[in-house]
């Protein structure tokens, strides 16, 4: 089993023609990936590693019969990617992964609300996607096939981080140590995204393959802590593990500044790193210091449950 | 005709250097613009991008067999294969 | 982006909303003048991007223009908090009935922006809000529905605000929130918006900040207001010389994303670190083994190997490096072998010994067997994942200080 999509999972990429969309569409191919057509307007007629690239997404329908594919990876420039997530909710696709970086706040939150409304789902933006090792990857997540492979393996821990190279990093320190991966979300960097912690927690908690959750966290947001609420509120059979990165933001000498994602920015004191380890770990959820501590503790937790 | 880098270096034969056409399809074919048409028509190398290879062998697809060589300085000077 | 007073208050007059007859100006001798318009007493406030202008001494009380262009002039000579003012802006001082707050912001859980209202202005909302919270109305609202002004009224209603001023502040409100989504901002406050003794509403300060990403497409607005291209995003602080070569490195080429903060960071240790999440981690990791960063920065999105080049060089140039840590988390688009040429080739331009001057290089992934050739051949330390990025980060330091010491 798997969460967001598995083995007959159909998907486009809006934006299939672009340097980083055609490197993507060759690794999801090459991982198993079922992607039954692309679109980038005026391109109808060419081929990207042999998928057929449309106009529009109704044409992609009408090509395959009618059949309305599961998802879409939009990997579309800033200004154009509201545009292209509503062309796919009003198509009826309902598992959306939105890839593009520095999207205006208000266009993401229509595309949510937006999709809220159709019954859809987004991930992202500024995200690197959805994989279910051994199965099928939606995104870029990581990598060309041979180096998913080798970093991800199908397993008994499910992964979500804010950082898209970092899914990797603890996927891989989860592979290595013999745990492996159910499936692994890059939830995005943003400010404002479509699928948070809490709101992924329920598809983790139906999911059998699952015995445990790591995430990845930073400064900046209020997602940790409507996590740590959704923990309180539900009595959930997963052992939560978190890591938070960008300690160092905490600092006075750091206040003020940006670093890595669109997201971090510390806006208030409840934004702090300091302030987002108490309240996970109030709410049971221990942040180790280190990415090598995660698969001891991920053991450890998953025999604490069993044993209870 | 060998241009080196640091770390890759480039060897055309003499034999097709004059050759106005290959030098057309080198040019288009890399992707990090390491060839330019000479303007005597032919092949030149642009230093500068040399070491901006990215091994993705478009150059060999594009010459005749053996005409370009894509040389690894820092594996022994292994050759570049497709 | 944040936008002086008043720039705000342009912004918050041409939304409709009612400002006092104030004037903008960088000349002590006029602003002399715009409080002989006015007529009457006036408020001189310094035009700072920073907070606590008052306590410093940036907004002053006059009762004739010439007391006006006096305080003008000090506080146009005024430093406040390391900036310099912008200029004046001088206001005439309102007859202020009750001060009331009106904003709206950006929630991420909800995913929609908030309106909030308060009948204690001239505050810190944050504080009213933990100390009285039943003077706090909020309320969220559609991105996608017309706004209309009846969820401005509910807000209002529910800071228990009724009768004349509950009519007066909701097209105020309102117009406030429908400006916050036309115009991109992350934040869009009126405080104080004042009720005056004739029982109209005036907007006596505004605080307003647009989202970067919002800013190519709020071109019209910005020219308006005379921001140019070259005033960049205002950030927080004026960047160093580290800082504006780095930008001009990543803008010179296309391919691949760097960036680079040397801001706050005073040690020894060069970092050439990436990605997004791989450089917080690995700063921590640094500093929590009692590494002093010389700077922070970010390699992503497949960088050639000029840039990579460009990166290690700066980095190389700041004061007290000696040695430099190359070192990212498992990269699946950015590749090893490129990454290992720029950093290399940066050494060797400066006249450096690559295996001396690369403490260690730790990243993994894309293309990795051909990068660690590369790096055997130099003789540099290198590792692969089964070195976490924590025990990189170690050797990192332990390396860096023993040769420091």
């Amino acid at each position: 089993m798997s969460i967001l999509i598995d083995q007959n999972t159909t998907f486009i990429i809006q934006g299939i023609t672009g340097r980083e969309a055609v490197n993507l569409t060759r690794e999801c191919l090459d991982y198993g990936s079922k992607i039954v057509g692309g679109v980038t307007p005026g391109r109808k007629g060419r081929e990207v590693h042999g998928v057929p690239v449309f106009d529009t997404v109704e044409q992609v329908i009408e090509h395959n019969g009618g059949a309305v594919p599961d998802g879409s990876v939009v990997t579309v420039p800033p200004a154009g990617t509201r545009d292209a997530v509503f062309e796919a909710l009003h198509a009826g696709i309902k598992t959306i992964v939105v890839v593009t970086e520095r999207i205006p706040r208000r266009d993401v939150a229509m595309m949510v609300e937006l999709a809220d409304a159709k019954g859809a789902r987004i991930i992202g933006p500024n995200c690197l996607g959805v994989i279910v090792p051994g199965v099928a990857k939606m995104g870029g997540i990581g990598g060309p096939a041979r180096n998913a492979a080798v970093a991800y393996q199908p397993g008994s821990v499910g992964v979500m981080s804010r950082s898209g190279g970092m899914t990797t990093e603890i996927s891989s320190t989860l592979t290595a140590a013999g745990l492996g991966v159910s499936t692994a979300v890059s939830i995005g960097g943003d400010a404002i995204i479509g699928s948070t912690y809490a709101e992924l927690m329920p598809f983790f908690e139906a999911d059998e393959q699952t015995e445990a959750i790591v995430i990845y966290t930073e400064p900046g947001g209020r997602m940790e802590a409507q996590l740590a609420q959704w923990v309180k509120d539900n009595d959930s059979r997963l052992p939560i593990i978190a890591f938070m990165a960008g300690k160092f933001m905490d600092d006075e000498e750091m206040q003020g500044m940006s670093f890595g994602h669109a997201g971090t920015i510390v806006e208030g004191k409840e934004d702090s790193a300091t302030e987002k380890i108490a309240r996970l770990e109030a709410a049971g959820i221990p942040v180790v210091q280190r990415i090598d501590e995660i698969p001891d503790l991920v053991k450890a937790k998953i025999a604490e449950r069993s044993a209870a | 005709m060998r241009n080196d880098g640091l770390f890759i270096a480039v060897e055309i034969d003499d034999t097709i250097t004059a050759d106005a056409e290959l030098a057309k399809k080198l040019t288009e074919a890399c992707p990090v613009d390491i060839f330019a048409v000479a303007d005597t028509g032919g092949v030149e190398l642009v230093e500068g991008n040399i070491d901006e290879c990215v091994l993705c062998g478009l150059c060999l697809a594009a010459a005749p067999a053996g005409a370009v060589k894509i040389i690894k300085i820092y594996d022994e000077e292994a050759l570049l294969t497709r | 982006m944040r936008f002086f007073e008043y720039e705000a208050r342009e912004i918050v007059k041409r939304a409709g909303i009612p400002v006092t007859d104030y004037g903008f100006t960088t000349d002590a001798t006029e602003a002399k003048e715009i409080a002989q318009r006015i007529g009457g007493p006036t408020v001189i406030k310094s035009q700072v991007l920073t907070g606590g202008r008052m306590k410093a001494g940036g907004v002053k009380f006059a009762d004739t223009p010439e007391e006006a262009q006096a305080h003008a002039k000090d506080i146009l000579a005024l430093e406040i908090n390391g900036h310099m003012p912008r200029g004046v802006l001088v206001d005439p001082k309102a007859q202020v009935e009750q001060e009331y707050y009106a904003g709206v912001v950006w929630d991420g859980t909800a995913k929609k922006p908030l309106m909030l209202f308060s009948d204690m202005g001239g505050i810190d909302i944050e504080q009213v809000a933990e100390e009285h919270p039943d003077h706090v109305g909020r309320g969220h609202f559609s991105t996608l529905e017309p706004f209309s002004d009846f969820q401005a009224k509910q807000v209002i209603a529910a800071a228990g605000v009724t009768g004349r001023a509950l009519q007066r502040a909701t097209p105020v409100l309102a117009r406030l929130a429908r400006l916050f989504l036309e115009n991109d901002m992350t934040l869009a406050e009126i405080n104080p918006l004042a009720e005056l003794k004739d029982g109209s509403f005036v907007a006596l300060d505004a605080h307003m900040e647009m989202e970067n990403e919002g800013m190519p497409r709020q071109k019209a607005l910005l020219g308006a207001l005379g921001i140019g291209a070259q005033e960049g995003t205002r950030e927080g602080h004026t960047p160093t010389a580290f800082e504006e070569a780095v930008k001009a490195i990543d803008a010179a080429d296309h391919r691949g994303v760097i960036q680079g903060k040397d801001t706050g960071f005073t040690g020894n240790i060069g970092l050439v670190i990436g990605a997004g999440g791989g450089s917080l981690t690995l700063t921590d990791a640094v500093r929590q083994q009692g590494g002093k960063p010389a700077n922070y920065s970010e390699i992503g999105g497949n960088p050639s190997v000029a840039k990579a080049c460009g990166l290690a060089k700066q980095v190389l140039r700041l004061e007290g490096v000696e040695k430099i840590a190359v070192m990212m988390s498992i990269v699946s688009n950015t590749r090893v072998d490129i990454v290992a040429r720029g950093v290399i080739k940066a050494c060797l331009e400066l006249g450096k010994d690559p295996g001396e001057t690369i403490a260690i290089f730790r990243i993994p992934g894309a293309w990795e067997e051909e990068g660690f050739k590369i790096l055997d051949s130099y003789g540099i330390e290198y590792c692969d994942r089964s070195v976490s990025l924590w025990e990189a980060a170690g050797r990192a330091v332990a390396k860096i200080e023993k040769a420091a010491a």
